[in-house]
Formats: C-alpha cells, structure tokens, sequence
C-alpha cells in the first residue's frame, strides 16, 4: 500500500473540526495553566503549612509522573467519585492543572526575585499584604517569566494530543477518526503533524507580540 | 486506599517499571547520539547541513511526540518500515527527545565565551583542536543540568507508548484503572515507580553536575 | 493611655535583634509643619527608627503617636493589619532605593494606591497625577515607565507617589544618597519646596549642608542613642558633645 493523498480532501471538514477543538482545547487549558499557576506560586510561598504543605506534595507528585498517567487518573478517578465530566472538561483540568504546576515553579522563582523594596513601597502607601501582592509583587513575577510560560504553552498545544485517549474530539482524534474508515494511517498522521505545525506557528507568533507587547516598562 | 489490591497487582507494575527503563535508556542514548549530531549539523561551515539540522529540530519540536509515534507506528508499513512497537517506541520517542537535545548541545556550546576560542587560536591551535580541547569540555559541563532536564521530560515521555499498546508502566495503570475501577490506587502505584526512576536519575544528574564543577 | 501634645511622638523607642540592641529608649518629638534631620555613622539605628514609625521595622519596646493615634498600638493581629494600613496611608515614605513599581507607568505608579484605597474615579485619578507630578516638576513624564527615567526623576515620581495620598507626615530615608552628585539637587530642590509648604518631614540624611539649610532641628544618632539634639546651627556649629565633633570632622574630611 504506497501514499496516496487524494484521501484526504474528503475529510477536510473532520480535521478542520479537530483542529477547532485543539485550539479551544489548548486556549482554555493554557488560561487555567496561567492563572492556577499564579494561585499555586502564592499558595507555594505565602499559605500557612496546612495548606502549602498537601498541595507542594501534590504539586511534586504532579511533576513527577506522565501527563498521560493524570489524564487517566482526572478521567476516570472523577467518575469514581461521583463526577462524570466531559472528556474536554476532563481533559482541560488534566492539562491545565499539569501545567499550572510548571508555570508555578518558575512563577514562584520569579517572585522571591521581585525586590523587597517594592513590597516596602506598597506596604508604605497603605496597601494590605494581599494588595501589594496583587499589585505589585505578582504582576512583576508574571511579565518576568513571561517567555519560559510561552514556551510552556508552546509545549501545552502538543501535549494537547494526549487528550485523544480520553475521547477529547480533537485534531489527533479526528486523524484517527478518517483513519478508522480509510485505514491510511500515514497520510493522515502527516496531514494532521502540518496543522499541528502550523497551529504552533502561529502560537509563536502570538506570544512574540504578547512578549514585545509588554517588553516597555523594563 | 485498597492496600490489598495493591499487593495482589503490584509485582506486575514491577514488570512494566522494568520496561519503562529499558524505554528510557535506549530512547535518551538515540536522543544523545541524534542531540550531538543535530548540533553539530547545527552549527556546521555547510550551509546544507545547518538546513537539516534546522529542519530536523522544527519538525521534531514543532508537531506532537504522539502524532510522531503514530506516523512511524501506524504509517510506517505504507513506506516500508516495519516495526514492532517497542522498537517503534524507541526510534520514535528517541529522535524525538534528540530534536530538544540538540538545541540544549548548540545552546552550551554557543554559551562558551568567544574570548575561549581566540584565546586557543592565539596559542596556535587549529579550529577543530581550539573546539575539541577548549570549548567542548566547557560546553558539556554547561549541558549536564539542562539536558537533565530533557532526560527527566523523556523519563515521563515514555508513557505515550502506551498509546501503541507497550506494556510499560501507564499502559498497565491504565488497564489495571480499566478493570479494578480503582484509579487512585493505580495512580498512586505507578506514580511511585515513576518518582523512584525520575528521582534516582534526577540524583544521578547532580551528582555529576556537582562533579563537574569542581574541576 | 496618656494624652500626647506634639504632633509626632516617639515615646522610650526600644528594639533589639536578639541580644542586639539597635534603639536605646529614643524619644522624640515632631510638631506640626517641623522638619527633624537624623543624621549620623551607618549603623547608628537612624534608619531603624525612621521606618519604626511608619511600623516598617516594628519596635521591641515604646510607642509612635501620630496627631493623637498611636501607630504602634497592641491590638489583635486582624485588627493590627488594618489600622496600619489605614496608618499608613497618613505616612509617606520615600526611599534610597525609589522603589517606584516598574511595570507600572508614571502615572499609574502615582495613582494606583489612591486609586485602590480611596476609591477615586479614574477621572480624579488623572487629576491627581498630573497635580502631583506637575508639582514635582515631572508632568511631562506622566506616561514614561521607570526605566525610562534618570534617577533623581525617579526620585521626584516616588515623592509625587506618596504625596498623592496628602500624607500629614513624609518620612525620607536617605532620598539622595543614591543618586549621581549631578541629580541631587533636583531632588533637593522638591523637598525644600514641601518645606516652604509646611509639610512635617522627617529626614534621614548624610548631607549635612542641605540639613543645615532646611531643618529646624537636628538629631544625631550613634549606636542606637540619640547624642545630640537642637538647632542646626548648634549642631553643626557648636557641638557639645564629642561624638558629635568626631563625626562631623570625618564627614567633612571625606566630603573633600
């Protein structure tokens, strides 16, 4: 059986779907990814030890084992206990918790390299501890580790690929999807690495003007 | 936590841990030797040769590992390669993982000071000699860290296999989750091994980091 | 509690790191639209004690009163947070260092507190930042980012950051020592404008000519004590004390 792609123009609507849904898929992950990674960072460094201490273990736990292995642990762990969620729903807890991890430890570096004056000041002019971390102390962290998150996100969208195997619709599903009713695994699997391609182009792209965006104030 | 369960199920994750590090070790040693050649085609005098070297580490870097596997696994057989999927698994994840060692070689070794090399050259030492006895050993000692960390990415990367039925560690979580129903158990026995290997190797790597150092 | 007269009271100040001891029972008193010098060698506790009264570096033993308010004062921990806060918002400060919150722009570095814990409207907000800048000679920066500013400009925007709160005290701790020779003056030249306008500062400063030049008394300080105490030219001119003289002939010598 050699290559043929005249295959693949029937399913253009398949993967064009499937390409949909790795972009929704990697956007929503990629904000809980931001904005978990935040809440972990100020957990990690300011929550009193009941709280810190099970959630860095977890935390470690987390970044110790496969994001496939947590995929299936999130999936089908939720519908032990009673929570039978949406493969997307699942699957964007798995991978937005999984990187909110990563974005935490470099979150978390960054803010012990904030400098104390700059809590002084906000202290000074009468904000509350909370305030100031809000303001000014977090703020500055994030636009910091601003290109390591990107490339964390750039890694997210392939990782995206992983939530195939908990049934998520997306672009590597659809390929195997059009591959179940024409059995042309080669031609599809490379139809579907140029939209991963060219998806991630374009992912760079956006971060590189997000980064340049807000490059002014140092 | 069902303890029992546990005992009765856990000589089989032994097995498939045994797998995952044989996994490991083959994919990091083809991603080591795939690293430095992509490197050196990298940063080589030859225009075409720094083009595959380019070419080598966008496709690699730019598209899913899992797509990847699938594309050798699944659409090998259309242009002749055939491969078990172990063996699939291996060549797959390792030129894989050798796309993000290649940019960690290039990056330690661009890293050197420049004054190294025109110190060297000032002696009287050819280029290749200034590279090999001047800025080789200083860039492998700048690459332990961060190529422990594409070995301890790779270490977890091996689950994907599981994806083409390898019987490794998340393969047989997975079936176990499938007919025990008990996740957190499975999560649990699996995610320890995966610790246990990520952490001894982590060890491993500032051991000789720290080595390294001292010199 | 015992009545307080002066505007700013520093009663028997005391703090001690461990068995180190930086504040010696420091008292001192700050009327309205004073202005207090402390000068003296590094390590004399000068330092301490300014960003003691604003509870910065809290104290081991004594009270800081404010215009009738005890800022120290002993209360539950919950409660404590929000009275300082609100404390503070009285006491401005400026630093060596500026400190100005770099991903903020001139503006928003001036109205951001204002802003948060006065609840102006943006429109206010403006309004209040270009006052203030205007003030401080920096208008014409209102939309430039730190980075982009020369160091005794920095200087002028953290003062208009602070001023934007209408503080009923400045507290300066060594706003110039930082800057380029060339870039102090500037910076002088706004604190004696806030002088003329009866603003109660107290100044940590190495500079003894612009102390002379500004101050209606001067304290010095020396390893945890204060020394010496009155009118500039008293304190300058006509030193009782010994470690007054010794300090003041270094510091003359090394400013030559």
């Amino acid at each position: 059986m050699g290559l043929d792609f005249s295959v693949i123009p029937p399913f253009y609507g398949t993967l064009l779907l499937g390409v949909l849904w790795t972009i929704a898929i990697t956007a929503a992950s990629a904000l809980l990814s931001f904005f978990g990674g935040i809440l972990l960072a100020v957990i990690a460094l300011y929550a009193p030890a009941i709280i810190r201490l099970p959630v860095r273990f977890i935390a470690w736990l987390f970044m110790g084992t496969p994001l496939l292995l947590q995929l299936f642990l999130i999936y089908f762990g939720l519908v032990q206990i009673g929570i039978d969620l949406p493969a997307f729903v699942a699957g964007v807890i798995g991978l937005g918790f999984h990187f909110a991890v990563y974005n935490s430890e470099l979150i978390q570096t960054a803010m012990l390299a904030v400098d104390k004056g700059q809590m002084e000041a906000a202290r000074t002019l009468g904000l509350s501890r909370r305030q100031a971390l809000v303001k000014v102390v977090v703020p500055q962290a994030v636009r910091d580790v601003l290109p390591p998150i990107g490339n964390n996100m750039i890694a997210l969208l392939k990782d995206s690929a992983l939530v195939s195997v908990i049934g998520v619709s997306e672009l590597t599903l659809s390929a195997q999807r059009a591959i179940g009713q024409t059995y042309r695994a080669f031609e599809f699997y490379a139809a579907a690495a140029v939209l991963y391609y060219i998806i991630n182009l374009g992912m760079e792209a956006v971060i590189r003007w997000f980064e340049n965006r807000n490059r002014l104030y140092r | 936590m069902d303890i029992e369960l546990i005992l009765k199920v856990y000589p089989y994750f032994l097995k498939a841990a045994v797998i995952t590090v044989e996994l490991s070790v083959l994919t990091i040693v083809l991603g080591l030797i795939c690293g430095a050649l992509g490197a050196a085609s990298r940063l080589s005098r030859f225009a075409i040769l720094r083009f595959i070297g380019a070419a080598y580490v966008s496709f690699f870097r730019g598209t899913p590992a899992l797509i990847q596997l699938f594309l050798l696994y699944f659409g090998g057989p259309q242009i002749g390669i055939q491969l078990d999927a172990f063996q699939a698994g291996v060549i797959g994840l390792g030129v894989n993982i050798g796309a993000y060692m290649t940019e960690t070689m290039r990056g330690a070794i661009v890293a050197v000071d420049r004054g190294q090399t025109e110190a060297a050259r000032t002696l009287g030492l050819s280029k290749a000699q200034a590279f090999r006895k001047v800025t080789l050993p200083q860039a492998l000692r700048l690459m332990i860290r961060p190529l422990g960390v594409n070995i301890n990415a790779q270490i977890k990367g091996t689950a994907l296999v599981s994806a083409i039925s390898v019987v490794e560690l998340t393969y047989t979580a997975q079936r176990y989750i499938g007919s025990t129903y008990k996740p957190f158990e499975m999560f649990f026995l699996a995610g320890v091994l995966y610790l246990i290997i990520i952490t001894a190797v982590g060890k491993g790597v500032s051991f000789l980091d720290r080595k390294v150092r001292i010199q | 509690m015992t009545e307080t007269k002066s505007f700013v009271e520093i009663r028997h100040a005391q703090k001690s790191y461990g068995t180190l001891e930086v504040l010696k029972d420091i008292s001192l008193n700050v009327e309205r639209g004073q202005i207090v010098a402390i000068i003296g060698p590094s390590g004399s506790g000068k330092s301490t004690l300014l960003r003691a009264i604003n509870d910065l570096d809290p104290l081991t033993g004594g009270e800081v009163w404010l215009d009738g308010v005890q800022v120290n004062k002993n209360l539950p921990h919950n409660q404590y947070e929000k009275h300082i806060n609100q404390m503070r918002q009285d006491i401005g400060m400026v630093f060596q260092h500026f400190n100005l919150f770099p991903h903020l722009s001139v503006r928003d570095n001036v109205t951001m507190a204002p802003k948060l814990l006065k609840k102006i409207s943006d429109k206010e907000a403006d309004k209040l930042a270009e006052e203030q800048l205007d003030h401080v000679g920096m208008l014409e920066r209102i939309d430039y980012y730190p980075a982009q500013l020369s160091g005794g400009q920095k200087q002028r925007v953290a003062i208009a950051r602070a001023l934007a709160m209408k503080p009923k005290l400045m507290l300066f701790d060594e706003a110039t020592s930082a800057l380029d020779p060339e870039l102090v003056e500037e910076v002088n030249l706004v604190m004696k404008k806030l002088a003329q306008e009866h603003m109660t500062m107290i100044i940590v400063t190495h500079e003894m000519d612009f102390a002379a030049s500004v101050c209606d008394r001067v304290l010095f300080m020396d390893k945890g004590v204060v020394v010496e105490e009155g009118p500039p030219e008293q304190v300058f001119k006509n030193p009782t004390q010994e470690r007054t003289r010794n300090f003041l002939r270094k510091h003359l010598e090394g400013a030559k």
